[in-house]
């Protein structure tokens, strides 16, 4: 029976490679989460719109500068996600400036409120700019093709998107523990008040947060496109609750908690649609986030969190 | 030793709903002193920090420092004017390190920002390294160099109260707010405490600090002022409080009241 053996092995690393892929984006989305939750303690029900946001400026500017002809394909796309992450950036730190800035001193409650409001107003810009039907990313800009390891195939495209987040996760790693803004962040994070006595300027700390999850979020809504091929307006919604589910299962506020968490996610979905039923696969993720909201309500690393507040 | 007024309070008033915590406190703080506010509990010595250090607005009065007029200035900026504090309450960044925790104090002392961060700027790195060995410094100082890397939550209670004087040190300030410094100490790190203050002042520092510890509080500052129920009741040398009648009214009552409480 090896050959059945065989198989058998190659499905399940199959599904373990995908389940990485689409695990590295719902845990560049969760950063985002994590990171706004740390510092102000709100859920950012916006952050699915501006991944939405991202892959719709990612595919206007695909389409419209055609970067992708002249410096070749791998290059142009590098380029177009840097900017798409510079633009939705910006639009993250607008967000803050608009909704969420001038309530920081009003009741938690109108800062979530304010959250779902810019969610709904995000998502139907994006329905009255771009249409509610599905858009198509052009399918030709990177080669669709595969390469053999031990006998598995695995597409170029998911290699290549896993080895893009782990880079930017691990970036961001190194950055909020090895630099001063990052120790700023993590400061504010863990005290607002003893942070703004060490001259840190907290209301420029969130600025930078709002910069950087969104910027992180935008790269994975463009990556999603580049992955799957079609965008729909309404993609945050289901995106942005999984990431939102990846970030509790690593602990809200912990930056490694979000990583993990949205790999673990990303793995368990993909094995669990592949081995109990396709059709469960949302079911699984959100029964995942009832399971360790019941086992373990602080998530895998999240005692700190817990001793934080 | 000049005489040049570094820090100076008129007329500080502040209430909370209807309480008056602190109502017309003025005194003034000149360069290089050590001095100390004491007062009972509830006496508004921590109001009066949390005023200077811009964590309240007050409701009248002004709070000059070093000549320029710091009240209503958000907290941050307080800082980077040079006024440093510690809390009562130890309120260090548990999570992290020693040496962390004293690097977030030398932020608002560096100037690169978050692309400088990312781009790895040669002079970005250089100013990072030159932070690390300020907060070394600064751990040296207080005699925390031993473990630089432990996680300031499992530090004794003493200790942390050192790692925040560090912290707050690494901020280089011109002034230096003590909150109850000694609170939870033991004889021994109380000695090793007046030992650092002084040498916290011999760097050109001032000190303001709020002690109970009275043996301390006799031994390390120069002068005193005295708060009872948000109003300053006397102000002088440490010999000269000692025997002041109204100070002694306010910690141990009128004159027939029995009350147990040393002084």
């Amino acid at each position: 029976m090896a050959p059945d053996k065989g198989k058998v092995m190659q499905l399940f690393l199959e599904q373990l490679t995908n389940g990485l892929a689409v695990g590295g984006i719902y845990a560049l989305i969760a950063l985002g989460y994590t990171m706004v939750y740390g510092v102000l303690k709100l859920i950012n029900f916006a952050h699915g719109d501006l991944f939405t946001i991202g892959a719709y400026l990612g595919l206007t500017l695909l389409l419209s500068l055609g970067l992708t002809g002249h410096i070749g394909s791998a290059a142009g796309i590098l380029v177009l996600i840097l900017m798409v992450m510079g633009l939705v950036a910006v639009i993250g730190a607008l967000l803050e400036r608009a909704a969420y800035r001038p309530l920081r001193t009003s009741p938690r409650l109108s800062a979530v409120v304010s959250a779902l409001g810019a969610s709904i107003f995000f998502q139907n810009a994006i329905m009255l700019i771009y249409g509610a039907r599905f858009r198509v990313y052009p399918h030709d800009l990177l080669p669709v093709t595969a390469i053999s390891l031990f006998g598995l195939t695995i597409p170029v495209m998911r290699i290549v998107l896993f080895g893009a987040s782990i880079v930017m996760m691990t970036g961001l790693y190194l950055f909020v523990q090895r630099t001063r803004t990052g120790t700023a962040i993590r400061a504010a994070a863990i005290d607002q008040g003893a942070a703004r006595l060490m001259g840190i300027d907290v209301n420029r700390v969130i600025m930078y947060v709002f910069l950087i999850g969104p910027a992180l979020g935008g790269a994975a809504g463009m990556m999603v496109g580049l992955y799957y091929g079609q965008i729909n307006f309404t993609m945050g919604w289901v995106y942005g609750l999984k990431a939102f589910t990846a970030a509790i299962l690593g602990g809200i506020g912990n930056i490694p908690g979000a990583m993990l968490g949205g790999l673990l996610l990303g793995v368990i979905e993909s094995l669990g649609a592949t081995y109990i039923s396709l059709a469960w696969k949302d079911a699984i993720s959100f029964i995942v986030l009832i399971l360790i909201l019941i086992v373990r309500p602080t998530g895998i690393l999240g005692e700190r969190v817990a001793d934080k507040v | 030793m000049s005489k040049h007024t570094l820090l100076s309070l008129s007329d500080l008033t502040k209430s909370f709903g209807g309480v008056l915590a602190v109502s017309e406190v003025s005194f003034e703080v000149h360069q290089g002193s050590i001095v100390g506010l004491i007062g009972p509990n509830g006496a508004g010595k921590t109001t009066v920090f949390n005023l200077i250090t811009g964590n309240y607005l007050p409701d009248r009065g002004s709070i000059f420092f070093d000549g320029r007029d710091i009240s209503g200035m958000r907290t941050n900026m307080i800082v980077s004017l040079g006024i440093a504090r510690t809390f009562q309450t130890i309120r260090l960044f548990q999570n992290m390190s020693a040496l962390e925790n004293v690097l977030a104090g030398c932020h608002c002392r560096m100037r690169s920002g978050i692309f400088g961060a990312m781009l790895r700027l040669p002079w970005q790195k250089h100013e990072e390294r030159e932070a690390i060995d300020i907060a070394a410094g600064e751990l040296e100082f207080v005699g925390l160099d031993s473990n630089p890397d432990m996680a300031a939550r499992n530090f004794s209670y003493g200790n942390q109260r050192l790692l925040e004087i560090a912290r707050a040190l690494a901020t280089r300030p011109k002034f230096l707010i003590l909150d109850e410094p000694a609170g939870g100490m033991n004889d021994h790190e109380t000695r090793s405490l007046v030992r650092i203050i002084s040498q916290i002042r011999d760097r050109g520092i001032t000190v303001l600090l709020i002690e109970h510890d009275m043996n301390l509080v006799m031994k390390v500052c120069e002068e005193l002022v005295v708060l009872d129920h948000g109003i300053m009741i006397a102000r002088g040398t440490p010999e000269g409080i000692q025997k002041d009648q109204s100070v002694i009214e306010a910690y141990l009552g009128p004159p027939g009241n029995d009350e147990d409480e040393d002084f």
